[in-house]
């Protein structure tokens, strides 16, 4: 889950880290006043979570209330690659002398996280890293012992970082740990013409899976009490795609994609794997839906809702290998579901592992003139695709 | 021989008078395993009644391992206490930690794998099926009637249910042993560790790698591979039609930017001499294919 700029910025605050003032609104006649209180010129960022935002015109000057207002409502509803702007953050400007760059990562192949410093900041990370690989400090952080003193210090030495640097680089890691984040990135990290390092601009990426001990991200954006939070079970993210929101209500593991053949299966892997083998009989997958191991006739009939609430899907390929979850159950399921969701589109079955012949037994009885069965996945895969086609 | 787990093995399961554990530890013993005991402190002294035996509940996996000699854990603790488990069972010495449980928090999954690395435990998982040496041991959830009998296959991969299929397309031709590594960015049993292991196995004659997008162990393990591994390896890797940005089902598998393309990974491995199936049934027909110019002996 990716946090909005405004929330990332709370997060440092409230860790010891400077942060410009700034308030946030979402509409255009919010602006002055809140231009007003941060002392009249301001800086107006649209808050979306995706980079390029200044180079979009996401990131203006106004150099008064007035000009707050009118920038605002430039800003606000326009679309930076693909994201709405709902809101902007107006912050009191600071005079720079210098530009950092630091953050926190997971570093997957390592099992660890790993601090990513420099002292050429305010550039995508990544071209400084290209350019001049030398000017990118990049050292691990053992989880045991944290980001101490003496760590912060070789942190801040090894890129070449004032060390007025180390009680933020500490404060950071703070945010990583207690807040559960798998990255914490401030860029620019500036230091003031009077002396002081501040946190300009920041992007933070929680662990969905520590949501059980997290209160305060439970609530959706714009919700009251809650704006911590990017979408998933509970909240809803106006950016998410409508159908991903309804599956998401339905705690279904969903993925819209822009094909014709929708999909279910069971297991991450084999999902992953159905989409490609549909894409590789000419057709393309309409979404990921993985209905996991337990596949009960509710959660079967709420995935073929929503995939059948896709207009863009022409027939439904449902994969099932019956490893734990035995297959007559899973035709039960689909069986169950017919009785509650209206087939309007081709469906076809693979079922195959344990109790594969039960459960084809039972569908083939039920004889629902929409629903045909396949002996092998990728036999399944080209009937789906040509089902799509004809239809 | 088989690796990591064989009849030898001797396992606790933690979270054993959980549901999860409950029926997971009847499938385990129906396929032979040595299920040795239960772990859970607040259920300490009971025992469980399954067809095969009776399983004892030790309060803490020393005790268990003090009572039976047990030398693995399969873990079915749910994420709030899932780390608390892994280290008590890294304290009391355990030498294989298979971590079920799916939705552990990477904070607490770092935490664990920094703390067995010093220690001498191997965690395999979290988020994964854990692993079956058939005919042998079965430590996990892996069905063990897909392939019941020992063979000459190993088989590595992040996914549960690509491993059921391979295995179901590849039954009469049989594993050694396969090992799901899990699904989430951080495990504890890489690619590589597997592919080492399956290396120095006699009883491994050709290796199955399946990966997905995500990270760069697909690469890493191409990279060991063209260096260390003598035996025929069969890849597949899932996931060329997932958008950017977007996690698919399985928490680690995202492509972020360009990197952890399944296209990436498929080339690597290629550039390492792996044949890459584009279909899971393609992947078992090259196998077969290898086997056949092996002239049956891997």
């Amino acid at each position: 889950m990716d946090l909005f700029e405004h929330q990332a910025r709370e997060l440092f605050a409230e860790h010891g880290i400077a942060v410009p003032d700034a308030e946030v609104v979402r509409r255009p006649a919010d602006a002055r006043g809140a231009a007003e209180r941060l002392g009249g010129r301001v800086v107006v960022k649209a808050q979306v979570r995706t980079g390029g935002r200044g180079k979009a015109g996401g990131v203006r000057l106004a150099a008064d209330p007035v000009a707050a207002e009118l920038t605002a409502r430039q800003i606000l509803g326009m679309d930076i690659k693909g994201h709405r702007v709902r809101a902007v953050m107006l912050a009191r400007p600071v005079d720079i002398e210098a530009e950092f760059y630091v953050s926190y990562v997971l570093d997957r192949a390592a099992g660890t996280f790993l601090a990513i410093a420099s002292a050429e900041g305010g550039m995508e990370i990544e071209e400084v890293a290209a350019t001049r690989p030398e000017a990118v400090a990049r050292i691990p952080v053992d989880p045991a012992e944290g980001v101490t003193e003496a760590k912060a210090a070789e942190i801040a030495a090894a890129a070449g970082l004032p060390p007025a640097v180390v009680p933020v680089l500490r404060a950071l890691w703070r945010v990583l740990v207690r807040e559960d984040a798998l990255l914490v990135e401030v860029n620019p990290l500036v230091r003031t013409t009077n002396g002081l390092i501040v946190a300009l601009d920041g992007k933070v990426t929680l662990d969905g899976n520590a949501r059980f001990r997290h209160e305060r991200w439970a609530g959706g954006e714009g919700e009251a009490g809650g704006e911590r939070q990017g979408g998933g079970e509970g909240g809803v993210d106006p950016d998410m795609d409508p159908l991903e929101a309804a599956a998401a209500a339905k705690r279904l593991n969903y993925v819209k994609l822009d094909g014709e053949v929708g999909v279910i299966g069971n297991g991450a892997g084999l999902v992953m794997s159905t989409l490609d083998v549909v894409a590789g009989c000419g057709a393309r997958p309409a979404n990921f839906l993985d209905i996991g191991g337990g596949a009960s006739a509710q959660v079967m009939a709420d995935g073929l809702g929503v995939i059948l609430s896709d207009p863009a899907v022409r027939s439904v390929f449902v994969n099932v290998f019956g490893g734990i979850t035995a297959c007559d159950a899973v035709a039960d399921g689909i069986v169950r579901a017919l009785e509650s969701v209206t087939l309007t589109r081709p469906l076809v079955v693979r079922l195959d592992g344990n109790n594969a012949a039960r459960g084809r037994a039972i569908l083939a009885e039920r004889a629902h003139p929409l629903v045909e069965q396949a002996d092998t996945m990728d036999g399944a895969a080209r009937r789906a695709a040509a089902l799509a086609h004809a239809g | 021989m088989a690796i990591f787990l064989t009849k030898e093995s001797k396992i606790l399961v933690q979270g054993l008078t959980g549901a999860e554990g409950m029926k997971h530890t009847r499938r385990m013993l129906a396929a032979g395993t040595d299920v040795v005991g239960g772990v859970n402190p607040r259920k300490a002294g009971r025992d469980v009644d399954f067809d095969q035996r009776t399983v004892p509940v030790f309060g803490s996996v020393r005790a268990g391992i003090e009572a039976t000699g047990a030398d693995v854990t399969v873990v079915f603790v749910p994420p709030p206490f899932a780390k608390a488990a892994v280290i008590e069972a890294v304290d009391a010495g355990i030498g294989l930690a298979v971590v079920i449980t799916e939705g552990i928090p990477v904070h607490d999954a770092v935490a664990f794998h920094a703390y067995a690395k010093k220690r001498d435990t191997r965690i395999i998982g979290p988020n994964c099926p854990g692993l079956i040496s058939p005919g042998q041991s079965n430590a996990g959830i892996i069905p063990a009637d897909i392939a019941a009998k020992p063979g000459r296959i190993g088989l590595v991969s992040k996914s549960g249910t690509l491993t059921y299929q391979l295995m179901y397309e590849l039954r009469e031709t049989r594993f050694s042993t396969a090992v799901g590594i899990g699904g989430d960015p951080v495990v504890g049993t890489t690619h590589i560790d597997c592919l080492a292991a399956f290396e120095a196995d006699p009883d491994t004659g050709l290796i199955v790698l399946i990966g997905e997008i995500g990270g760069d162990a697909e690469e890493r393990a191409a990279a060991y591979v063209a260096e260390h591994v003598t035996k025929p390896v069969v890849g597949y890797v899932a996931g060329f039609t997932a958008p950017e940005g977007k996690t698919m089902g399985h928490a680690g598998a995202i492509v972020s930017g360009s990197s952890g393309t399944a296209e990436a990974k498929k080339k690597a491995l290629e550039a390492a001499g792996v044949r890459v199936g584009s279909t899971p049934s393609e992947t078992a027909r090259l196998v077969l294919d290898r086997l056949g110019k092996a002239g049956g002996t891997a």
